[in-house]
């Protein structure tokens, strides 16, 4: 008689709490020495319950399956010219921030999933950290294999990598991962799993994602939707482990909550890149950004805050700030990009009329009041030949990077600085919620390696702006500078004669 | 009880130390009223440098690409420095009149608030 097969159930609990033993001749703090020093206490490990009970062989088949439909797509539009399937030149923009600032997220997401998977000491959630590891790797690997085709036509995809270390505005996204990385594992899972994963996740894959398909950016959709599955277990996977560590002592309640409003302002100002790609760099739009957060930060963050509320936690510090905000800030980040595009690796351009009606239409409260006046005043000097760019570098904030260009809320026409004096300096930061980051671990965020600040210490390649660019590896003149005027403008423009309006209507 | 997730004693260095600049300080300065500069500006600047040679040499450089520059008058302009009034002297370096090591040093003209 044949052997019996096991239960799914039972397949699980060998694959996970089967595998794991009590040592006998080694002390456990000496296999786990991250696990105490955050302050978190577990009193029973196997109160883990892994929501998707995923075992590795059902995961290769899943995984595989997947893999072969996305392949079959990015292979199909290699062969028929996909690239000339897009909406706009323009929109190359959006993914070339996501390729330089997220793939390599991933890939960090890979690594240090895979130190959770050694170093968490319960196994239930060590197996569900190898899994989530696996998946970032191939989330890394599909990016890559997704948007290699855009770089054989288009400008400033060529090395990601690189400049994902050195470039300013790359700083951003990698100062949050350096930042999660560095911490205890803990403060990881909540940074990662469930503050970027579960909170805002949403605003960075369902709009971009929806972007790429109004854009007719099909290999971008399909890597979306085989990464999808494995986001939604991910999502899961941080909702169960915020709960876990609530539900497991009432001491660490307020050190989560503590990590939840850091990482919510983290997140936030993270998301400032997004916001612009949806705001300023999608020729056919999809929703503003103030609609995404009212939809999937205010309503559906909202109603999972309410929910935890029953272990004593409550929404983010400075929720509210960005609810206040959320007129602004894209605007003041296109802004950001519109000073410095002769050194970054995306171009930015003229806002033109209909894009302005789009704008006033959205943000009936703060576009025409606030942001039109300079965009036209910045249309005249371009009309004169002298397009505006920021002569100097920007004062960057200490904790999220970012050149200190919001202001102050309630008051949209004064930045909003903070200083904070630590061990005799002082230290610069752009909001109330990065200055209480600062103050509660200013040995850490002392470190921080500020681009512009590094240029000046003579750490980047020269002290003139082409040896900095140089030493970024962008291509100067064809990476950099307003769309208008590229390579990529004229290579387009070839492509499209006779085809269609070189620019389309920015659609609802 | 506070927690913050640093083992005791964890240090590090301070990677924006004073002594990192090869002699110079940094300078923060925002023109206030002129969003169009998107932030303020960081300026590598020696302490012995006259805050004439500021306001005469380095910020018509780099403020010089708005067409307001031209018709500012800085004698005129209201100056904050690390949040508290100033009235620099034209002749004395920054570092004699309080600049240190990340200052920062905001001005409001007779035409802010056209940004």
């Amino acid at each position: 008689m044949a052997a019996r097969k096991l239960s799914l159930k039972q397949k699980y609990g060998h694959f996970t709490r089967g595998l794991d033993w009590e040592p006998s001749y080694q002390k456990k703090e000496d296999i786990f020495p991250f696990a105490t020093f955050e302050g978190i206490k577990i009193h029973d490990w196997d109160a883990w319950e892994d929501p998707f009970k995923l075992t590795m062989d059902a995961y290769w088949k899943f995984q595989a399956e997947k893999e072969r439909k996305l392949y079959a797509v990015i292979d199909s539009m290699a062969q028929n010219n996909g690239q000339l399937g897009i909406t706009d030149a323009r929109y190359l923009n959006a993914v070339k921030i996501f390729l330089q600032g997220v793939t390599p997220l991933e890939y960090q997401a890979h690594r240090h999933f895979a130190h959770l998977a050694r170093h968490l000491p319960g196994a239930g959630l060590r197996v569900a950290a190898q899994m989530q590891s696996i998946d970032e790797l191939r989330h890394c690997q599909t990016q890559i294999h997704t948007i290699s085709h855009y770089n054989k036509y288009f400008d400033g995809l060529h090395d990601f990598t690189h400049m994902h270390d050195r470039l300013w505005y790359l700083s951003v996204p990698k100062s949050f991962f350096d930042d999660a990385m560095s911490a205890g594992p803990f403060e990881f899972l909540t940074a990662i799993s469930f503050s970027f994963e579960y909170v805002l996740t949403n605003l960075l894959f369902v709009p971009f994602m929806s972007g790429a398909a109004y854009n007719g950016d099909m290999a971008t959709v399909t890597f979306g939707f085989s990464a999808q599955s494995d986001e939604s277990r991910h999502m899961t996977l941080g909702l169960e482990a915020v709960r876990f560590l609530l539900e497991q002592d009432e001491a660490n309640v307020p050190i989560v909550q503590r990590w939840l409003d850091k990482w919510f302002w983290r997140g936030y100002r993270l998301l400032g890149l997004v916001g612009m790609m949806m705001d300023y760099m999608l020729p056919k739009k999809v929703m503003s950004w103030a609609e995404a957060w009212e939809t999937y930060f205010e309503e559906a963050g909202g109603a999972l805050f309410a929910d935890l509320a029953r272990y004593g936690i409550r929404e983010p510090k400075y929720a509210e700030v960005a609810k206040a905000e959320k007129g602004h800030m894209t605007h003041q980040v296109w802004g950001i990009f519109y000073n410095f595009a002769h050194a970054a690796a995306v171009h930015t351009w003229d806002i033109d009329d209909q894009h302005m009606a789009w704008l006033r239409d959205k943000y009936p409260e703060t576009f025409e009041k606030h942001y039109q006046p300079r965009y036209l005043a910045w249309r005249e000097q371009a009309e004169q030949g002298n397009r505006f760019y920021s002569q100097g570098l920007p004062q960057l904030c200490q904790v999220c990077q970012i050149p200190m260009a919001f202001t102050e809320v309630g008051d949209p026409t004064t930045i909003s600085f903070r200083v904070s004096e630590f061990e005799g300096d002082r230290y610069h930061t752009c909001s109330d919620g990065c200055k209480d980051i600062f103050d509660h671990e200013p040995e850490k965020f002392k470190q921080a390696w500020l681009p512009v600040n590094q240029i000046f210490q003579g750490n980047c390649g020269g002290a003139t702006l082409p040896e900095v660019l140089d030493w970024y590896h962008i291509n100067q003149g064809a990476d950099n500078l307003d769309y208008v005027g590229s390579p990529e403008e004229a290579q387009w423009n070839k492509w499209m004669e006779g085809r269609r309006p070189t620019m389309p209507i920015a659609a609802e | 009880m506070p927690v913050a997730s640093l083992k005791p004693g964890y240090a590090g260095p301070n990677r924006d130390a004073v002594d990192n600049y090869h002699g110079a300080q940094l300078v923060y300065v925002h023109w206030e009223g002129h969003l169009n500069f998107c932030a303020a500006i960081t300026l590598p600047l020696p302490a012995d440098t006259p805050f004439g040679a500021l306001t005469g040499e380095v910020l018509p450089h780099i403020y010089g690409a708005d067409p307001d520059w031209a018709s500012v008058n800085l004698s005129t302009a209201h100056w904050t420095l690390d949040g508290k009034d100033w009235s620099p002297d034209p002749a004395k370096s920054i570092g004699e009149q309080g600049v240190g090591h990340k200052s920062l040093i905001r001005f409001w003209t007779d035409r802010a608030g056209s940004a």
